[in-house]
């Protein structure tokens, strides 16, 4: 009975309707972030940042920000990779027009921009739903790829097409570009994955939330209690999008420091990955997000390891498993457990619950 | 109009006018030239056969069809056809035949969309969630826990819906009603499939609605009994025609009505 809500009365609806209403809950969290906080900053290297901790949190807020859209709101989206690339884009832009502009601001920018396109994309979910929207979704996302490549005022008439960061600074201390040390970047991308974390949570425990929710599970029923189908719709878009938009911003800007638009935020190395961590993750939930991002980041890490340094394969077939590992992983979950790892982990909290009892 | 003037109707007095109301879906006439009125306060029956267009009806009222000729006068204004988000917002809630609750989402979640209209936090409070949005929550938190309380549904509070019996679902979508504190509540068969304890329950609350909050209910329901015993007045419908209408004892004697719906008259 280690997860007991025995004798934690609830005297307030507030108290109920806390993010975290159970104390363990709240401890583990809070374990959590002064770790994330107060310890990782000391100790983190460069192949910890580069490899786990900065992708982690960046794909964190996409994962969180498809969820939005397609856990929350029920709108299935393929698009994530051309929203994450209008975000990288913008940053590039703002950033190499306005140079004294803070690179936190610059981010948030890019968010709201990115949000702005994803309304028009939303457009169409009005009349298509399921499938076909996905199609239309698919279209945004290859139209996108498309502008950014095609169109050189986007990247500034580089005769390579690539985008490149240049250096900018938080409190005097880099956190774009080669000189930024690990912790910096690091903790760049911690500060806005709880900030904006917690933000999308509220919303999902506010009006905003179950209106997204109501439009999911039956729109019909939601229009007749009052919820204007379009405007909510396009609301989870803007939302959704304007995560995506922040985490393509980190990705360019923090994560990688140059890219090229087809190669990075490509259907297949963007948006099918973040769909794959919400569906993996959990649809429809917070915790799922985080779970799902954690295992897609971690996953090659570990087999590689298993693979080329237990059994000694070549890196090439390791590549192969990998990808078959994945398509595995992906129908065992879409039909064993449709609520991803979060799921599992109620369940282990409801058994943890009754330990030592069986039932 | 505003849910003012609503409120401002006294009690037994016109609220809602259905004019000469027909509806077609290409060949299929679902009404034919409806007429009737309700007045505030009443609880309202609508009867009919299978098919007869009393769903139809409804979907009339609230705005979710748009009559193909004929007028609705909602509040003494004449309307053309009503909009379903407008029908909310000026206090006309309901529930559907077949259960149209989210699924998803916990009895508590449900219940509290019925509060979504009268929530004015924007989304950047919500976001935030504190002072004005937080506070907001917990209002409209405490409005729905009277409805749990009144629809004895504490227990499942956090069941997610689609796990609840019919029986239950049925009063989880009675109580997303109630928790919009509406004017007017249409209840499409809400004891269909229920047994007769269930039932019981039912028409107590839908009787307890009607007297301590004076909302003005518009029922359709397959078991007379039922019909007979809670309705002050009756509109009986069959083929899309209005076929009889009145007081349930008027209804009881109509020889059109026993003809073609309770079918007792094998004379
Ligand atoms: N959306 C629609 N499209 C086509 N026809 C419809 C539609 N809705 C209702 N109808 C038709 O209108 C007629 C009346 O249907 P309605 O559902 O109003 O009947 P009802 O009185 O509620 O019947 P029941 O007692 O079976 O619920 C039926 O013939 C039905 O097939
Ligand atoms: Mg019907």
């Amino acid at each position: 009975m280690i997860y007991k809500e025995t004798g934690q009365y609830k005297s307030s609806y507030k108290s109920d309707h806390a993010i975290f209403p159970l104390i363990q809950d709240k401890v583990l969290f809070s374990t959590l972030m002064l770790i994330a906080f107060l310890v990782v900053p000391f100790f983190i290297n460069s192949y910890w940042e580069k490899a786990i901790l900065v992708p982690f949190l960046i794909f964190s807020l996409a994962a969180i920000g498809l969820n939005i859209l397609t856990g929350y709101c029920g709108q299935v989206s393929l698009g994530t990779g051309g929203f994450m690339a209008v975000g990288a884009f913008s940053t590039y832009k703002i950033m190499t027009s306005f140079p004294d502009l803070n690179i936190m601001i610059i981010v948030l920018i890019s968010g709201v921009i990115t949000a702005a396109v994803g309304i028009v994309f939303g457009l169409p979910s009005l009349r298509i739903k399921g499938f076909y929207l996905a199609v239309a979704t698919l279209a945004a996302q290859f139209f996108l790829v498309w502008l950014f490549n095609k169109v050189p005022w986007f990247y500034n008439y580089s005769a390579t097409g690539q985008i490149t960061v240049s250096e900018r600074l938080m409190f005097g201390i880099p956190v774009t570009g080669a000189t930024a040390p690990p912790y910096a970047t690091y903790l760049f991308c911690l500060v806005l994955v709880v900030l904006l974390g917690f933000a999308a949570k509220n919303m999902i425990r506010s009006k905003i939330g179950r209106s997204w929710m109501a439009i999911r599970d039956m729109d019909i029923a939601a229009e007749i209690i009052g919820v204007p189908p379009l405007k909510t719709k396009l609301s989870a878009f803007a939302v959704s999008s304007f995560f995506i938009g922040v985490s393509g911003a980190l990705y360019f800007a923090i994560f990688l420091g140059a890219i090229e638009v087809t190669e990075s935020f490509d259907i297949m190395t963007m948006s099918f990955p973040v769909l794959f961590m919400i569906i993996i993750g959990g649809l429809g939930s917070m915790l799922g997000s985080f779970l799902g991002a954690g295992f897609i980041v971690t996953l090659p890490i570990g087999l590689k390891f298993i693979m080329v340094d237990l059994i000694g394969l070549s890196a090439v077939t390791a590549k192969h498993f990998e990808i078959s590992i994945w398509g595995l992983l992906m129908i065992v979950f879409l039909i064993v457990e449709p609520h991803g790892l979060a799921r599992l982990w109620s369940i282990t909290k409801e058994k943890l619950r009754r330990w030592p009892f069986p039932y | 109009m505003s849910l003012q003037d609503l409120q401002n109707i006294p009690y037994g007095k016109k609220i809602l006018e259905l004019k000469n109301i027909s509806l077609a879906f290409g060949g299929v006439k679902a009404l034919t030239d409806v007429s009737f009125e309700v007045n505030k306060g009443e609880v309202f029956a609508i009867i009919g056969p299978n098919g007869a267009g009393k769903s139809s009806m409804l979907n009339v009222i609230n705005g979710f069809y748009k009559p193909t000729s004929g007028l609705i006068n909602f509040a003494g204004t004449d309307r053309k056809g009503m909009e379903p988000e407008f029908a909310a917002k000026s206090g006309i809630a309901r529930t559907f035949q077949n259960i149209a609750l989210f699924k998803g989402m916990s009895t508590l979640d449900n219940l509290m969309t019925g509060r979504l209209l009268k929530q004015k936090q924007n989304f950047l409070m919500q976001a935030l969630y504190f002072g004005p949005a937080g506070k907001e929550e917990e209002i409209h938190r405490e409005k729905v826990e009277r409805v749990i309380d009144f629809l004895d549904l504490q227990s499942i509070r956090r069941t997610p819906v689609g796990s609840l019996p019919y029986g239950l679902q049925k009063r989880v979508e009675l109580g997303r009603a109630l928790a919009m504190e509406p004017e007017i509540l249409l209840l499409d068969e809400p004891m269909a499939g229920m047994n007769v304890e269930e039932k019981q329950d039912m028409s107590r609350f839908v009787l307890t609605v009607n007297n301590e909050f004076k909302t003005t209910i518009v029922l359709i329901e397959h078991d007379m009994g039922v019909v007979m015993d809670i309705s002050d007045r009756i509109v009986v419908l069959d083929y899309g025609k209005k076929i009889g209408s009145g007081f349930p004892q008027e209804i009881r004697n109509n020889k059109a009505v026993i003809d073609a719906y309770l079918g007792v008259s094998d004379d």
